[in-house]
């Protein structure tokens, strides 16, 4: 910051310090030091004056003290010989019979963070341990952490260490949680305070009479003990019921993480509970009059339901945006309020959304456009409707995103195509930006056959060609071009012979340039191979894909609960959360439901998107099995099978594509296995179940059709 | 994308492989690369025919690729396995959005070990100048509540205009930061007065003398006033602006005509600590209940969503501890099933107290116990969901349609449906109007009110200063549209209303009475007041 006048100010300042009559009068001499502070806090360098700050030191005016102290503390790395001057001074007022004076010294002494200053501290900062007043021996306590800081290869002495830990007992419920600080800091290297079972006792007892945060501290440092016995850790688990419900959000969230950590590797279905139960307060919290408490319960219910989902079902209006708050929050409200809807509350919902896509905020419209593509994974039929009238608004950010939203809609649920195609009639010409134009290109080439005005519409495009200036317009176009070309040749040949001589010579972009020269060569080697190279397999348009995914386990998430990493992945939604959760599995082994010695268990996680599924389908050879009998999707998921697609009910043939993890309990480790199936009714009698697997495991797989059979012949004695 | 840029289109499905190919990469090391060969032959035939093509062209973008993603992966995982699990303020800062930074303050050694080279004040600077590049790079409204630079963590709140900055770790707790950060802000209202860039400004001293105190080598070490009234010793600076209000009270010569019933708002907007003038020596209580509410009602008229979140504020002005007394409403009830008395029964869901206040009359005769300490605290929360004990305060009857002449009218009636002694102030009527509306043209009922179409909110904006219950209000307004189309009705609405209402709350709360014990002499003055806001409130069209 450019301060003008700098110099003149710094003269005038030391020309009014050094003057006699000002330091003899109290008041005069306080404001002129309070001037010095002004000006250093609007960033002038002051640092000229230290040797007159440090003479104004020497006063009986505790206000004034503070304000030197506040500036010798920020320039005293630059002067540490003038420093040497003032420990006289702070050493003088550490004697002081007044606390607060005391406590003051002290604590500047150690905040000037002058290595060569240690020794004459170390005296003062013992006697504060012992010292009669609390608010001192605060100070104190955390003024070793400071001065290890500051030496942090110098040992400290093993009594102060000691000293702190016997400290933990001290009346003063601050200087206790100072003391858990302290410690924290200078035993850093062997892993912090070392909590044995009766500093943890000692700390839960003492914990009503700690403040908020000092509550938050004691809470977080407990969540490294580990309890002794089962019994032990529902006592403490019981002991902290209490504050799951706190009036004070952090303390709440504290505690649910403690709740976390101690319970989510051995016993699951207790964290779920806590998770339950820390719903009210948390909903409480995302209504917060702070639009930033806000948006951190928000982030922190994303987490929670990635382990409950549709935990807040029944409360989704409580998610509903207010029409004055920030775009950011209304963005991660949709996002919560994609994950809760359901059959009965999908209707509203909806309504709600439609209602932000005409919003003045382009990012809020957006996120509500998308975030209806994403209801419409689901419930296709509403959420169509609504995107196709949204087109008929005719405005440029509006349709770009709606066009993006159908691309990615038809991608995931092929069903919806009939109606996006017919929706897509008319919209070229309000779009406007390369995003949306890409994904108008997109669908008319993957559906060319079905919309009626492609080849024209393309034409249109390969007419202004020329004037084109994004490159990946251009080869999206070339696809699509191509595309329509195969499934409508007599139409689309004149254009796409334009096309490709205009891209091949005359375009500068090399690489719209290679790819037309691709598909030329492609071309040349006859219309089946272009086929079979352009057209890949397609999803089953009779599958529809279930609603919600699978429930994660808490440990996947528990480490990021209550840090800054929720808040921070700021479009991190479904998408990416499925395809990351593989790689935590090593830290976490899951418990197995009976695990014997040798018996096979299974389980859901990691858990696998659609497309990772399809891919995986496609790619693996087969072993067919006969199997008898007819099931449902609950009692799969009961025993530890996820079902991935269905065909709708009372369709023939009708389908369930599924799949789970395999994994060995006892004493003989074996790798898990990840077997896929589909279960396939034709009629008549039987269900006939293709299964494949990877890596290969007989066993597992024999273990694998026990389960199902199992679990198909509960359901269909449960149903029929 | 922009890795991809010399090869060819491919299929969108093999896009999809490739993709999760290169997700498969980030997992492994550089000793696992011939893996990726055997990876790529395996697929699917259209992929096999494209290899070679991929072999030139791609693996090595991929590679990278996955390489990039690897280390983002290594460092996420290192950021959550923190070696200390301790948590650290290092840096308050205190900044405007267009001005600069008002105040920073380093608070804790840590932060400077990052960066041994640079001197104390040089490195604080360092992190003020990257906060203040990051939020002035920004446009939109607001920046998001954490930012990352490097190592540097910033979380940030805003009141008062002012964006209230702390710099930390990431394994922090977010809830704590913003909750330490909000009760700050609390803490140097309460001792200044006011929360502005004016009052901070003139009252740095103080705030430097509050964050030392309050602060200590980047842990918190107390809020409470209690405490803190100990250790303040500079007093608060404030400016009185001349207001003409002041002078409503004083009567001819200076005489006081009103023995006033009613402290003027601005009465609770002063430091709570100050040894002389004539309105220090005062003890007074402020009781606020502050209700805030939430409605959507659909375009049938039918409530869709209401929720009314209110506080029990106190601002104690009086320097010793006395025991306060609350009396609420006899018939006051939490939950659905526990109703009391035979009156109209006040009910909300659900109720939290501040830590200090004392229940045991509660239960019987809904009293609270509180020892107030100096300046604002919250004592009560309460929440009511999904019902009102009375209807909706503003019902909406909008007539819209197209002229002959391609404009737009909408003909607007407002019904308030407050009790007739009470009235709303300050209500604002926001209409969403199609994009491109140029003109408005406008009839309204009275000259008081007024309105205005304002381009940046897309929206015609009706100002309603006063507003008596039971009173209909009427407005029509017509704007020029050009190429309206019917699709371009769905633009209209909904319509959102924001308003107060004072001397009102929704869910009927009251206090019965305050007490303090032991009871003083005439010196100490009690003021209860009661406000509702509206914090959103949405009527659809």
């Amino acid at each position: 910051m450019p301060y003008l006048g700098g110099e003149e100010t710094v003269k005038e300042l030391r020309r009014a310090l050094s003057n006699p009559h000002v330091q003899g009068d109290p008041l005069r001499h306080r404001s002129t030091v309070l001037r010095v502070i002004r000006v250093m806090s609007q960033g002038v360098d002051v640092a000229g004056l230290f040797s007159e700050m440090v003479k104004a030191c020497a006063t009986t005016d505790v206000v004034q003290k503070k304000l030197v102290y506040v500036f010798l503390c920020s320039y005293a790395s630059l002067n540490p010989e003038l420093s040497l001057l003032v420990i006289n001074t702070l050493r003088k007022d550490c004697q002081d019979p007044n606390p607060m004076v005391r406590s003051l010294a002290l604590r500047n002494m150690t905040n000037l963070r002058l290595p060569s200053l240690v020794e004459y501290v170390q005296q003062p900062l013992t006697a504060g341990l012992r010292d009669r007043a609390a608010c001192v021996r605060r100070v104190a306590v955390l003024g070793w952490a400071k001065l290890h800081s500051l030496q942090p290869h110098a040992d400290i002495d093993a009594a102060v260490v000691n000293e702190l830990y016997s400290m933990l007992r001290d009346n003063d419920p601050v200087v206790m949680v100072n003391c858990l600080r302290a410690l924290e800091e200078i035993l850093k290297e062997e892993g912090g305070v070392a909590v044995n079972k009766a500093i943890a006792h000692h700390l839960l007892n003492r914990l009503k009479e700690c403040d908020v945060w000092g509550q938050c501290e004691v809470l977080g440092v407990l969540q490294r003990y580990r309890p002794h016995s089962e019994e032990e850790l529902f006592d403490i688990l019981s002991l902290l019921d209490p504050y799951l419900l706190s009036p004070s959000v952090p303390v709440m969230a504290a505690t649910l993480g403690l709740f976390l950590s101690l319970c989510c590797r051995g016993l699951p279905a207790v964290s779920l509970a806590a998770l339950r139960r820390a719903q009210a307060p948390l909903l409480a919290a995302c209504g917060s009059a702070s639009p930033e408490m806000k948006f951190t319960a928000l982030c922190h219910v994303q987490l929670l339901l990635r382990s409950l989902p549709g935990l807040m079902g029944e409360h989704y209006k409580r998610f509903f945006c207010g029409y004055a708050e920030p775009a950011y929050i209304k963005q991660r409200k949709m996002q919560v309020l994609v994950e809760l809807v359901n059959d009965d509350n999908v209707g509203f919902v909806l309504d709600e959304l439609k209602g932000y896509c005409t919003d003045v905020s382009p990012d809020t419209a957006q996120a509500a456009i998308s975030a209806i593509g994403r209801i419409g994974r689901s419930y296709s039929d509403q959420c169509l409707e609504i995107l196709t009238g949204l087109l008929g608004l005719k405005q440029e950010h509006i349709t770009s995103v709606v066009v993006q939203t159908m691309r990615d809609l038809v991608w995931v649920c092929p069903q919806c195509s009939e109606s996006v195609c017919e929706a897509l009639e008319g919209c070229e010409d309000t779009l406007q930006d390369s995003q949306g134009r890409q994904a108008l290109l997109w669908l008319l080439g993957v559906h060319g056959d079905r919309v009626s005005s492609a080849p024209y519409v393309l034409e249109a495009f390969v007419e202004q060609v020329r004037s084109e200036m994004a490159a990946g317009v251009k080869t999206e176009l070339l696809t699509a071009t191509m595309r329509v070309f195969l499934c409508r040749p007599a139409e689309t040949q004149d254009t796409l012979g334009r096309l490709l001589h205009y891209c091949i010579e005359e375009e500068a972009d090399m690489n719209v340039r290679d790819q037309a020269l691709l598909y030329y060569r492609l071309l040349h080697c006859g219309i089946e191979e272009t086929r079979s190279v352009l057209q890949g397999r397609r999803s089953d348009p009779s599958l529809g894909v279930l609603i919600g995914r699978p429930a994660e386990p808490v440990s996947q998430w528990a480490r990021s609960f209550n840090t800054l990493e929720p808040l921070r992945q700021c479009n991190a939604g479904a998408e990416s959360a499925p395809q990351a959760a593989p790689y935590h599995l090593a830290l976490d082994p899951e418990p197995t439901p009976g695990s014997g010695g040798g018996q096979l268990g299974l389980s859901l996680s990691p858990a696998l998107s659609p497309q990772q599924f399809e891919h995986l389908w496609l790619g693996g050879p087969q072993c067919p099995h006969g199997e008898p009998g007819k099931g449902l999707q609950a009692a799969l998921q009961r025993s530890h099978i996820q079902t991935m697609a269905f065909t709708p009910p009372h369709t023939l043939p009708w389908r369930v594509y599924l799949y789970t993890h395999t994994r060995w309990g006892g004493p003989a480790p074996r790798g898990p296995t990840l077997v896929l199936g589909e279960l396939l009714y034709t009629g008549g009698r039987g269900l006939r179940v293709t299964a494949k697997q990877r890596p290969r495991d007989d066993e597992a797989m024999k273990g694998f059709l026990q389960v199902l059979s199992g679990a198909l012949h509960t359901s269909s004695t449960g149903s029929c | 994308m922009t890795s991809y840029s010399y090869c060819p289109r491919l299929s969108p499905f093999s896009f999809s492989i490739i993709f999760k190919l290169s997700f498969f990469l980030s997992l492994l090391s550089r000793d696992d690369l011939p893996d990726l060969h055997f990876v790529l032959q395996g697929r699917s035939p259209h992929l096999q025919r494209l290899y070679p093509l991929l072999c030139l062209g791609f693996t090595c973008n991929i590679i990278l690729n996955g390489l990039l993603l690897l280390s983002s992966y290594n460092a996420k995982h290192t950021f959550i396995n923190p070696v200390g699990e301790h948590f650290l303020i290092s840096l308050v800062v205190i900044a405007i959005r267009n001005g600069g930074v008002l105040l920073f303050r380093g608070l804790c050694v840590n932060v400077l070990n990052h960066n041994q080279s640079s001197v104390r004040g040089e490195v604080g600077k360092d992190a003020v100048t990257v906060f203040y590049e990051k939020v002035t790079a920004l446009t939109g409204d607001q920046p998001p509540v954490v930012m990352s630079h490097k190592e540097l963590h910033f979380v940030h709140i805003r009141q008062g205009g002012l964006y209230w900055v702390v710099t930390t770790t990431a394994d922090s707790s977010p809830f704590t930061l913003v909750e330490f950060l909000n009760r700050l802000t609390t803490l140097i209202k309460d001792y200044c007065g006011s929360l502005s860039e004016k009052s901070v400004r003139m009252n740095f001293a103080l705030i430097y003398e509050l964050l030392d105190e309050v602060v200590d080598n980047g842990y918190i070490q107390t809020t409470s006033t209690d405490i803190l009234k100990n250790f303040i010793q500079t007093e608060a600076v404030t400016s009185k602006p001349f207001s003409l209000f002041d002078l409503s009270n004083v009567g001819l010569f200076g005489a006081e005509t009103q023995q006033s019933k009613v402290a003027p708002s601005a009465a609770a907007a002063r430091p709570i600590m100050s040894s002389r003038g004539d309105q220090g020596g005062k003890s007074e209580i402020f009781v606020d209940v502050v209700e805030r509410m939430s409605v959507v009602i659909g375009s049938n008229g039918v409530l869709m969503k209401v929720d009314v979140e209110g506080q029990i504020r106190v601002k104690c002005y009086m320097p010793s501890c006395l025991e306060m007394r609350i009396g609420l409403n006899e018939e006051f009830s939490i939950g659905k099933s526990q109703l009391r008395g035979y009156g109209a029964a006040v009910r909300v869901d659900e109720c939290s107290f501040h830590q200090a206040v004392k229940l045991d009359e509660f239960d019987q005769h809904r009293i609270l116990k509180v020892c107030p300490s100096q300046g604002e605290h919250v004592v009560m929360q309460y929440l009511l969901s999904d019902e009102l004990p009375s209807a909706p305060p503003f019902r909406l009857f909008p007539t819209i349609e197209r002229d002959n002449g391609g404009r737009l009218l909408m003909y607007l009636k407002l019904r308030c449906d407050l009790p007739p002694k009470s009235s709303a102030i300050n209500v604002s009527v926001t209409v969403p109007v199609p994009k491109g509306s140029l003109s408005l043209s406008q009839e309204l009922s009275s000259p008081d009110q007024k309105a205005e179409l304002r381009a940046e909110t897309r929206a015609v904006h009706w100002d309603i200063p006063r507003f008596p219950g039971g009173a209909q209000l009427s407005a029509l307004f017509k704007l020029e549209v050009p190429g309206l189309s019917s699709a371009s009705m769905m633009e209209v609405g909904p319509v959102g209303l924001s308003f107060e209402l004072p001397k009102y709350t929704c869910t009927g709360l009251q206090i019965r009475f305050l007490r303090l014990t032991p009871v003083q002499a005439g010196s100490s003055q009690r003021w209860v007041r009661y406000v509702t806001h509206s914090d959103s409130y949405t009527i659809r069209i």
